[in-house]
């Protein structure tokens, strides 16, 4: 399927490749360049590329070009999903995904890719299988490894590759055994110039971080379930469980994961937490505009918001701003067009305000649209939703675990138009 | 094309010196302090350090080595330095030979032969990763002397007892035959072979293997159909995509049409498919039945649409879209608008999809319109696709609000996605007669936009439109005649001309003035202007030639001088036809026919109109042109094709050896143990009732016995045909649910095919020990070698699937009273096994019989004999070997002073364990009588046999280690005090007088209250039997019950009675070992307040 994969960084260099069948040859990037060329900004690159001998798939993240090259028919969002895997893959080993980590581990990277892919096919991708095969590098194993010359590389199969529950490492102890679940509500919406929502909708996960001795099985059970229609579990989840009861029953993978997504989309559900109150306008004449941006609550629930930033991609021909801010501070860059207004916390006493003067590129027209604002929150102890967790069990394994619940609610794609 | 070239050839001199560059810049970098400084003495080096005899320094050298190929550079003069290490006992340098021997074993095929020996060699080797690893490279090698080395290793790896050799079988498959496609023949076999494998591990490759070498060999799918269909929710993702594709392709050549006119499903229908979709649907008399298969796939499918991979969840919808009945499409809509929130690439092929669908049919995302509103943070192409759905998605009823939308897109800075809008403006125009009037009104508006690109599409579209209707718009066209100074792009200037020439009639005064600008800056214009004035020229000519006569004679002069043929050419050809001349022939008598000839109107459509024809989710659907190894996707077949072929002579249990290791999975065990309190005081229930009514006990334990046997069956099989049965299971669990609390989770046990499964798998593994001869534990009892015990229990797992074969026929019909017995059979099996596999006969049958008042009687013999097993090692950290406990309570025949302990060693591995024994050296200083080593254990068989340990009457946990002839594991067993006890008789006098002579502190006491259904002797008995192993004493007082016994290494008298003085109760404990009658003391007080049946 995948034939081979080359890591092109943002400058073009190509850095890293790796052929799965016969050796194809990086001239073949060459179209990738001429898209990327043509695509002017990275994010546009078209994520299929046909060539006359080839197709091109490529994904775009954290500033990586991850080209894979086809030679047949396949479901392209097949190889789109495994890039993705493989840049949480180095995520998870390295810490971070970046040219940087990548050229650095170049070893582990390519023991990794072994094992992923063989004969383009995904061998394992689940990653406590990956850890055992290949451990991840630290620095302690890599002194120790200089010294006594043992290796990274596991030598029996990982026991998921064969278990029903890939997912889970055998043998797993802990001291002190825990389980945190985070339940994340980002909000989606688009408030027109009036205020009014044009389109809101909530995208939640629950993030888990387990770490409990042996093999527990986890009873995890909402106050009100009915709030979800949408739903995508991590595998571990028995679905027929959650068809049934609505309880999800699951052997926890070890360490971090995503238990679950969902998608609330029934908009009067949705509360927006913030009213932005602006006016941007620009004149025809002397080449400078006005700003004024008034951020108040709305629907809060009665929790504090914070981390309130403003961002606002302002047209090409502003060239800078001269505002003044009664909370937080601004910035205006220049090169990207982006000005930020880190607000911090909301005080509904004293509404956090910012105006000014913008002054624009001189004997420009003057632009056509008013840019809009992103709107970025977070709201701690509050599912928007209001979605709450009944209650954790545990059964399977004797002892008793520390749990935890945590609500945060953040702003997702927040798009205030003017 | 000459311009690609140029760049081309541009970035590939510009890549290579970059490369360069890199190449003399890395060398010092890499290579400490810059000792070398040409390439070929770097690779000396590199050399010299795979040459020495330090593993450190050859990994060290590989690891450089990997960064170079991963660099692109080669690297393949070293494959001689390289090939000898390929034998290396270091797995990690193993791996790294592998990865360059992979790479350029092509480029050195002689050399690469010299590897192959060592991979014949790994091929054997008892370690499963490294069978699976050296298949991997052997076929990866693509060297084509040993295609038959590779043909054969790949028939032996077929059967492999791992599956995961299996799986790389499967892989090996593809290669060999993109090596050696003649080889095909040969490959259908193995792949046929593999396609029976049960394993989930291995389907989603051999389909892989499947659709690559012979995706036209249908008739394969036929006879593993309806397994692939049960498997698919357990196989890995990656394998649900690829079986997905293929099943859909089956489907559509296998079953009808669900989409028939006539087929009218009724709303309930769906939930009544879970009941028996046929009867119901001959009840309704429709003309068409949905085949059962079809149904299958379709019902298990569906829960794959909440998977968090987005390539399953595409696959899911598309076979729902191609395979379903049109009124179940619905599904598919949220799951997709779901994946719209991941990444950006993904959003692309979804939207692509949803806009393909969107053409069909409008009203499954219509609801979702809102989702599909721009951002201004989106990519353009994303932009445009949302775009494309809502044009698709607009009607009547929401034009306005998409119309609303769309002006603020207008606006966008993005002029590429604001060009893109007006033409769906355009679209929508057309499509929604109502607006068309609006729609052209607003785009006249935007003619006065300051951006050029705006006006410029605004011109195009508003040409498009007025074709439709020119006459009632003349004062747009002169509007635009007006903006003409001022646009300034070439394909808006070329349309308004266009315009012009077309509807001169209509805008007879402006026409003539438009051409003479045109006429003076004509040679500063595109081509593509040019070539609409010369065009403008001719028809103004032909119809007002009075007025225009000199101008077009002008133009036509610059035309034909100008630098571009196809403007020179299009001149003469013009002048040709319309200026009559001696030359002229017959054709400028229709000059006016041909050029002024009505034109129909452009059709504004969707570009994913006929993306359609390509499946979708499929490479081909996004570029919408048929890529290599599309395979399409037919059409259905008019009469359906014989049901028959896919039906299997046995409907056998699908997971039986889908994942053997998880044979003995923990949680089944955990959940055994878990629950097994319940049950074990349920079946004590059962008895007691038994007893009583002891007329019918024989008879209910015959029945009992039975069903046990079947239901146990029936978990087994239920995991194959789950789904069917799942209406059926969940309400069987309502009335489980009545029943008991605890048939909740017994669901949940069922619900889950892991949990439920495995549960199943091990209590017919016990129960197959215990059915196996008794000859067995008479051998134990010799201390004979247990040699013959292996065999034995190989046997035994061959017997297995067939017996339950057997077995599963009868389930359904004998569904209804099964599934209720099914609560009962966790208690009924364990009673025999236990008596059957007790060291001593004499007491076996006592077990088989166990009846408090009964064995009262007897001198020295367990009153009861808990089933609790506990567990001593779990398979996973056992490597594979499982372990449980539990206390027989009978005299060890090893030694006076040790417990009797039962243990059941499980293998759940897929291959043979052998020599588990116990190592010689106990950590805690217990005298421990060991049991004989067992020389061999099969993959999924288990053995029992007794140990004896002294306790010293402690409570503390005997430790020692657990050995198989590899791997050593610390395991420790912990005695619960009530097993440190040996049941006595004594006379209710002597019981008194001893009770008189242990007071004081020798005595502990303590009052609780009583719950009502503890109270009766029955129960009180029973609870202190359970708790601890003590006899009982007759009693002629009601209302008091004594039990005596000793501890078994020192035999120091233990008395217990229990005085009943309702509602509260006195138990008092007189006993020398004071530390141990107090603990004896609280376990009997929480087992009597406890109020659990």
């Amino acid at each position: 399927m995948i034939h081979s994969l080359f890591l092109i960084n943002t400058s073009g260099d190509l850095f890293l490749e790796k052929h799965w069948k016969s050796v194809i040859s990086r001239s073949v990037c060459d179209y990738f360049f001429e898209a990327r060329e043509k695509a002017v900004e990275p994010d546009n690159v078209p994520p299929v590329i046909p060539t006359p001998h080839h197709y091109l798939i490529t994904i775009y993240r954290e500033k990586i070009f991850f080209v894979s090259v086809i030679q047949t028919e396949v479901p392209p969002l097949f190889v789109i999903e495994f890039l993705h895997r493989v840049a949480e893959t180095f995520q998870d080993y390295f810490g971070e995904c970046s040219e940087t980590t990548i050229k650095d581990n170049v070893v582990i990277v390519y023991e990794l890719l072994e094992e992923m892919l063989d004969n383009g096919f995904p061998l394992a991708t689940e990653s406590n299988i990956l850890k055992e095969l290949i451990r991840p590098p630290t620095i302690l194993r890599s002194m120790v490894n200089t010294i006594t010359g043992s290796s990274n590389v596991g030598e029996t199969l990982p026991t998921g590759q064969l278990s029903s529950i890939p997912w889970r490492r055998a043998g797993v102890k802990y001291t002190n055994n825990e389980a945190y679940f985070d339940v994340v509500e980002e909000i989606d919406a688009i408030l027109d110039k009036s205020g009014t929502t044009v389109f809101a909708e909530i995208q939640g996960v629950i993030d888990a971080c387990v770490k409990l001795s042996g093999m527990p099985d986890l009873t995890l059970s909402f106050m009100n379930p009915r709030l979800l229609d949408d739903v995508s579990f991590h595998p571990c989840v028995r679905y027929k469980r959650w068809e049934s009861e609505r309880v999800i029953s699951f052997i926890p993978p070890d360490g971090n994961f995503q238990l679950m997504s969902y998608h609330i989309s029934a908009q009067n559900l949705v509360a927006i937490p913030i009213y932005v109150k602006q006016n941007i306008s620009f004149f025809e004449t002397g080449s400078s505009g006005r700003l004024d941006i008034t951020v108040g609550p709305k629907q809060t629930m009665g929790k504090t918001v914070e981390c309130l930033v403003v961002t606002i991609h302002m047209p090409k021909v502003v060239l800078s701003a001269n505002l003044n801010a009664t909370q937080g501070t601004y910035n205006y860059d220049p090169v990207t067009k982006i000005l930020l207004w880190d607000i911090g916390k909301l005080n509904p006493q004293k509404l956090p305000n910012l105006k000014g003067s913008l002054s624009l590129l001189s004997g420009a027209p003057k632009p056509e649209e008013n840019p809009s604002l992103n709107i970025d929150l977070k709201i701690q102890q509050l599912a928007i939703s209001g979605l709450k967790v009944n209650r954790l069990d545990m059964y399977g394994e004797k002892y008793k675990p520390f749990k935890g619940v945590k609500y945060v609610t953040k702003a997702g794609k927040f798009q205030v138009r003017t | 094309m000459s311009n690609n070239n140029v760049s081309y050839n541009e970035q590939v001199s510009l890549e290579s010196g970059v490369d360069a560059a890199q190449e003399n810049s890395s060398i010092p970098a890499s290579v400490s302090g810059g000792l070398f400084s040409a390439d070929y003495k770097k690779n000396e080096d590199l050399k010299e350090m795979l040459e020495s005899n330090k593993d450190s320094q050859k990994l060290e050298a590989m690891k450089r080595i990997v960064g170079l190929i991963a660099k692109g550079k080669n690297a393949s003069e070293l494959f001689p330095a390289v090939v000898k290490n390929v034998a290396s006992k270091n797995i990690e340098l193993k791996k790294l030979v592998y990865v360059y021997l992979v790479r350029y074993a092509e480029e050195q095929q002689d050399l690469a032969l010299l590897s192959i020996s060592t991979f014949q060699r790994a091929l054997k080797d008892p370690n499963q990763l490294i069978r699976a690893s050296a298949l991997r490279v052997l076929s990866s090698i693509r060297v084509p002397i040993i295609v038959p080395i590779m043909m054969l290793s790949i028939k032996e790896a077929s059967t492999d007892l791992s599956p995961y050799v299996r799986k790389t079988a499967a892989h090996a498959i593809q290669k060999l035959y993109s090596l050696d496609p003649d080889q095909k023949e040969h490959l259908i076999e193995v792949i046929e072979k593999l396609l029976k494998d049960k394993s989930t591990l291995v389907a989603g490759s051999v389909v892989m293997a499947f659709e690559e070498v012979c995706p036209e060999r249908i008739d394969l799918i036929h006879k593993n159909y309806r397994k692939l269909c049960n498997l698919l929710v357990d196989v890995e993702e990656w394998g649900q995509v690829v079986i997905i594709h293929m099943l859909t392709r089956y489907a559509r050549t296998q079953f009808v049409s669900p989409w028939r006119e006539d087929a009218v499903f009724d709303e309930n229908s769906e939930k009544a498919f879970y009941d028996s979709e046929e009867e119901r649907k001959v009840e309704q008399v429709k003309p068409y039945i949905m085949d059962p298969d079809h149904r299958l796939l379709l019902r298990n499918t569906k829960p794959l649409f909440q998977s968090r991979n987005t390539a399953v969840v595409m696959a899911v919808s598309q076979l729902y879209w191609h395979l379903a009945p049109k009124h179940e499409l619905n599904i598919i809509t949220k799951s997709l608008v779901r994946l719209l929130r991941s990444h950006r690439e993904v959003q692309f092929i979804v939207l692509q999809n949803i806009a393909t669908m969107s053409i069909q049919r409008k009203g499954m995302f219509e609801p979702f319109m809102k989702s599909f509103y721009v951002r201004s943070t989106d990519a353009t192409h994303i932009k445009i696709l949302k775009l494309e759905i809502l044009t698709n998605l607009a009607n009547e009823a929401n034009i306005s609000t998409i119309l609303r939308e769309f002006q603020t897109y207008v606006k966008s800075q993005d002029k590429a996605f604001a060009a893109a809008t007006i033409q769906a403006i355009g679209r929508c125009a057309t499509d929604i007669s109502e607006v068309t009037d609006t729609c052209l009104n607003g785009l006249v508006l935007l003619l006065s936009n300051r951006d050029e690109t705006v006006v410029a599409e605004s011109v195009v579209v508003i040409k498009k439109l007025l074709q439709t209707q020119p006459s009632q718009h003349s004062d747009i066209i002169k509007h635009m005649a007006k903006l003409f100074d001022n646009i300034t792009v070439s394909m808006a200037r070329a349309s308004i001309l266009w315009l012009m020439g077309e509807y001169c009639e209509h805008v007879p005064k402006i026409a003539p003035d438009v051409l003479r600008k045109m006429a003076k800056t004509f040679t500063s214009e595109e081509d593509i202007v040019k070539l609409q004035t010369v065009n403008l020229a001719a028809k103004l000519y032909l119809t007002n030639s009075k007025q225009t006569k000199l101008l077009t004679q002008y133009i036509l002069n610059l035309g034909k001088y100008d630098q571009n043929y196809d403007i020179r050419d299009r001149t003469r050809f013009i002048r040709q036809l319309i200026v009559p001349n001696e030359k002229s022939g017959a054709l400028s008598k229709y000059a006016r026919r041909i050029l002024m000839a009505p034109k129909p109107a452009p059709v504004l459509q969707s570009a994913f109109k006929d993306r359609d024809r390509f499946q979708l989710g499929t490479l081909s659907h996004t570029l919408n042109s048929q890529a290599i190894g599309y395979l399409e996707l037919s059409d259905w077949p008019a009469v359906a094709p014989d049901q028959s072929v896919r039906i299997v002579e046995v409907v056998e249990p699908v997971k039986e050896t889908g994942a053997p290791v998880h044979g003995k999975s923990k949680p089944g065990k955990s959940s055994e143990k878990f629950y097994s309190d319940s049950e074990e005081e349920e079946e004590e229930e059962e008895e007691g009732s038994s007893s009583e009514d002891s007329s019918s006990s024989s008879e209910e334990s015959e029945s009992e016995s039975e069903s046990e046997e079947n239901s146990d069956d029936s978990n087994k099989s239920s995991s194959s045909q789950s789904d069917s049965e799942k209406k059926k299971k969940t309400l069987k669990n309502k009335k489980l649910q009545q029943q008991k609390p605890d048939g909740k989770d017994r669901k949940q046990k069922n619900g889950n095919a892991v949990k439920g499964e495995s549960r199943s798998e091990s209590e017919s593994a016990s129960e197959s020990s215990s059915s196996e001869s008794s000859s067995e534990s008479g051998s134990e009892l010799d201390s004979d070698s247990d040699s013959d015990s292996g065999t034995d229990q190989k046997k035994n797992t061959r017997s297995k699937p067939v017996q339950s074969t057997l077995v599963t026929k009868q389930v359904e019909k004998k569904e209804v009273s099964l599934l209720d017995l099914d609560d009962f059979s966790p208690a009924a099996v364990p009673s025999p096994k236990s008596s059957i596999l007790s060291p001593s006969l004499l007491s076996d049958l006592q077990g088989l019989s166990i009846s408090p008042t009964q064995s009262a009687l007897q001198a020295s013999s367990p009153v009861f004999v808990p089933e609790t097993s506990h567990e001593l090692l779990h398979r996973m950290t056992g490597k594979g070997l499982s372990a449980q406990y539990r206390f027989t309570r009978q005299p060890c025949i090893y030694g006076n002073s040790m417990v009797s302990l039962q243990l059941t060693l499980s293998n759940s591995s897929d291959q043979a364990l052998e020599n588990i024994h116990i190592s010689e050296k106990s950590s805690t200083g217990q005298n421990i009588h060991r049991f004989n080593a067992i020389e061999r254990l099969e993959p999924q068989a288990s053995v029992t046999v007794s140990m004896g340990v002294d306790f010293n009457d402690s409570t503390q946990a005997a430790n020692f280690q657990l050995c198989t002839k590899e791997d050593e594991f610390s395991v420790s067993i912990q005695p619960a005090v009530g097993e440190l006890l040996l049941p006595i008789t004594v006379s209710e006098a002597d019981f008194s007088k001893e009770q008189g002579k242990l007071l004081g502190m020798n005595e502990s006491s303590a009052t609780i209250t009583m719950t009502p259904e503890n109270v009766s002797s029955q129960s009180v008995n029973r609870k202190v039997v359970s708790v601890a192993n003590l006899g009982v004493i007759p009693s002629s007082q009601e209302n008091i019950h004594r039990f005596a016994g000793k501890t078994v290494s020192s035999g120091c008298l233990v008395l217990v009675s229990v005085a009943l003085k309702d509602p509260d109760a006195v138990i008092t404990i007189n006993t020398e070992r004071t530390v141990m009658g107090s603990m004896l003391l609280r376990q009997l007080k929480t087992a009597l307040t406890n109020s659990d049946p």
